[in-house]
């Protein structure tokens, strides 16, 4: 029952499909790889979670599929596949239309995404109006009603409120109401609440989890919370020093971690429901990506490690079903 | 205000009590107790009554004046015993970091009694204030902002001492590199400075130049909310081996629930300037009845995919401390209020012994637990 590791059969592709993705950057003089031939899937409707550390590659990864990159980081190798069109090849104008239309995003701080010196409303109304043949009046009729769908009171009044008139959860739901004011197929949400509250998190997760099922979008949620993981995805793909450590449907990531890093993560997390006398941890930190270590990147760390593991990168291999782990031991240690 | 300037206290000459570095090492949890003596029972470490903080908004073109407050703390009371951590929780801008910064006397309160070691240190000024500065210590969120770049290491972790003044540069040295090695970091890195060190590492000298002068009280104000998880889980288990061979007492700052339950003893849960509840940690977080924290709990991602289920959330956000509701601060969000609710305020009251609620209903808001122990 081993799951085959090519792409499925052209029928059920998948609405994202990144592979082999490398993105450099040039930095002092040197060029670093920040994301190492990742890939991933996304189907249409589901929601994959990237879970890792700060500095494993999230965000570039999620910027290099927006094409978003600063402009000293490249591409330097891969395909990212939306819809079965490589949006590497996609000349700009096209992207841009893709982007907003197609594609929406959320990122961690509104602030820096929602513009200072314009209304709300005007952002909203200029999302709809830049990808869709509608008029300003129908576009402010539909700002108002994305915002009440986010559960912003008062919704026509605050569409002439600046966004420092707002605290940051409702920031953060403006930037979700002008993601998918037109309804895209594939949102991307970058820590969307990590800067905020648990309470207004949970409100927001729930708001996501309704949008997700009314308008069918498949959503690729970047965290560094396994909690947020825990309540929110379907599939998983752990990030380590610019690389995948483990991919699995959400319940066997928890259940049975394969990668020693994830079993870490997952021991070290303190847990509301019990007490432990003790805290696991993994020693050390994770490595600086101009200086990787040779062979598996999280061997300098790694309790179970061998002499091989420092030769060569450790492929991804199936472990179960939809599940594989990039470590050269992890069929024993799954077992 | 500068996440500096409370450590840096005006330099001034040693108060003749001596360096921080005769002084022996600081007695295990309780050894002080028996020193005093002088009382049947031992009065806690830190004892708060009635803590408030306001402040003032001015505004006036010509004269200044006061057009509103911030009620940043209102009417906190709260105990801290030797070697116990209380953890203090709540939602951003609910008054966490201003009891902390209350408690150090880093800012004056508007009312209320601060009891150190038995000893009312609310008006404390001049050197008896600096005496109290090294036995109250602070250790805050950002590693980054709070460590001066141009420093050495070694500079950043004795400052403390070179402001009380009284010891000698080997005595410095030695001293610095004592700190390093308590705090896992290695002896020689003393001469470099803060960039070269990791997140978790620049963390570890905030701690380490917190435990400089021998303190018997630390706040740690987010002092691991920035941190990975397996970077975290070092940083907390650090703070737990030095309380057990410092004796140190702590209070214990954060928003994640989760980390609170791991290290402290007891915790308390603030909502807009108010305690709400103080219980052990185990009674707080399997039966809470306040509904405030019942629904903070509630709100908590769940540990495992499986325990996935729909709860009632809390709607809204928190007021603003400006104008906080009238009677329970609370009221807006809860699905108990009544009319006395909206009028009439609270009193934390014990429901049980070491059991704090403040809710007009508390007796009735048991139930099945948010979260299993
Ligand atoms: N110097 C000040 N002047 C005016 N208002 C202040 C001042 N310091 C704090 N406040 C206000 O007092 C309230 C409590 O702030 P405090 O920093 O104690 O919150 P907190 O619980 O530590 O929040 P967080 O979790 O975000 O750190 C907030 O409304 C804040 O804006
Ligand atoms: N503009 C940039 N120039 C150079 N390096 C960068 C740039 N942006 C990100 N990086 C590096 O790429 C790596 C991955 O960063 P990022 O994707 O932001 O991590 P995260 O997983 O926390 O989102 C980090 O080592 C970071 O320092
Ligand atoms: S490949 Fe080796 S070093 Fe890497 S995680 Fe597996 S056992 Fe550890
Ligand atoms: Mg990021
Ligand atoms: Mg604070």
């Amino acid at each position: 029952m081993t799951p085959p590791l090519l792409s499925a059969p052209l029928l059920s592709a998948p609405l994202l499909s990144v592979r082999d993705l490398t993105v450099t950057f040039r930095a002092e003089g040197r060029t670093q790889a920040a994301v190492d031939r990742v890939g991933f899937d996304v189907a249409a409707g589901e929601v994959l979670g990237i879970v890792g550390e700060s500095g494993s590659g999230k965000s570039v990864t999620a910027l290099a599929v927006m094409g978003l990159l600063p402009a000293n980081g490249r591409v330097a190798s891969g395909e990212i596949l939306f819809e079965g069109t490589d949006l590497l090849r996609l000349p700009a104008r096209k992207m841009r239309d893709l982007r907003g239309r197609r594609i929406g995003m959320i990122f961690q701080e509104p602030m820096t995404s929602l513009n200072p010196v314009f209304t709300i409303g005007d952002q909203i109304v200029e999302t709809i109006v830049h990808h869709e043949r509608l008029g300003r009046r129908a576009a402010r009729e539909r700002a108002v009603d994305m915002l009440a769908r986010v559960g912003i009171p008062s919704a026509r009044r605050r569409l002439d409120d600046y966004p420092h008139q707002m605290s940051g959860g409702m920031r953060q739901r403006v930037m979700i109401a002008m993601a998918l004011a037109c309804s895209p197929r594939l949102l991307l949400a970058d820590e969307p609440t990590t800067a905020l509250d648990v309470t207004i998190q949970a409100q927001l997760l729930d708001l996501l989890n309704d949008l997700r099922r009314e308008f069918g979008m498949a959503v690729v949620v970047i965290t560094h919370n396994m909690g947020v993981i825990a309540e929110f995805a379907d599939r998983v793909a752990v990030f380590y020093a610019g690389r995948v450590a483990e991919e699995a449907p959400v319940e066997p990531l928890f259940d049975r971690p394969a990668h020693p890093y994830t079993r870490g993560l997952l021991a070290s997390t303190p847990r509301l429901d019990a007490d432990a006398e003790r805290l696991v941890t993994i020693p050390g930190a994770m490595p600086n990506i101009a200086a990787p270590p040779p062979g598996c990147r999280f061997a300098p760390r790694c309790g179970v490690k061998v002499e091989a593991c420092e030769a060569d990168r450790p492929p991804l291999v199936a472990v179960g079903d939809g599940h594989r782990a990039a470590c050269i031991r992890a069929g024993e240690a799954a077992a | 205000m500068s996440a500096r300037a409370p450590l840096s206290p005006n330099p001034s000459p040693p108060g003749g009590e001596g360096s921080a570095l005769d002084a022996a090492s600081p007695p295990p949890a309780g050894g002080r107790d028996r020193e005093r003596g002088s009382t049947a029972t031992t009065p806690p470490l830190l004892e708060v009554r009635g803590l408030t903080k306001h402040f003032p908004i001015r505004a006036g073109a010509i004269v200044e004046r006061e057009v509103a407050r911030v009620r940043a703390v209102d009417d906190v009371s709260f105990t801290v015993a030797r070697g116990e951590t209380l953890g203090l929780v709540g939602e951003s801008g609910c008054g966490k970091s201003t009891t902390g910064r209350l408690v150090l006397r880093l800012i004056e309160p508007t009312a209320g009694t601060i009891l150190f070691d038995g000893e009312d240190v609310t008006g404390l000024e001049g050197a008896a204030l600096r005496r109290l500065r090294r036995s109250m210590q602070i250790v805050f969120q950002d590693p980054y902002g709070a460590l001066n770049p141009r420093m050495t290491v070694e500079e950043i972790v004795v400052e403390p001492l070179v402001v009380q003044g009284g010891t000698t540069r080997a005595d410095m040295g030695r001293e610095a590199r004592r700190l390093m090695d308590l705090v896992g970091l290695p002896a020689a890195h003393v001469t470099r400075h803060p960039h070269e060190f990791s997140g978790g590492q620049r963390q570890r000298i905030g701690i380490a130049r917190a435990i400089a002068c021998r303190p018997r009280f630390v706040v740690c104000d987010e002092a691991v909310s920035a941190l990975d998880v397996s970077v975290q889980a070092q940083i907390v288990n650090l703070l737990q081996d030095l309380q057990k061979e410092l004796g140190l007492s702590y209070l214990f700052i954060a928003h994640d629930l989760a980390v609170v339950r791991h290290i402290s003893d007891r915790v308390a849960v603030m909502y807009l300037g108010n305690l709400v509840e103080v219980a052990d940690k185990r009674t707080l977080y399997t039966a809470p009845r306040h509904p405030y924290p019942q629904a903070l709990l509630a709100a908590v991602p769940v540990a495992h995919p499986r325990l996935r289920r729909t709860r009632p959330r809390l709607t809204g956000e928190v007021p603003s401390p400006l104008d906080p509701p009238p009677g329970c601060r609370f009221h807006r969000r809860c699905s108990l209020a009544e009319d006395v609710c909206r009028t009439e305020v609270p009193a934390l009251r014990d429901l049980a012994p070491g059991h704090a609620v403040a809710c007009h209903f508390a007796e009735r808001t048991g139930g099945p637990p948010p979260a299993a122990a």
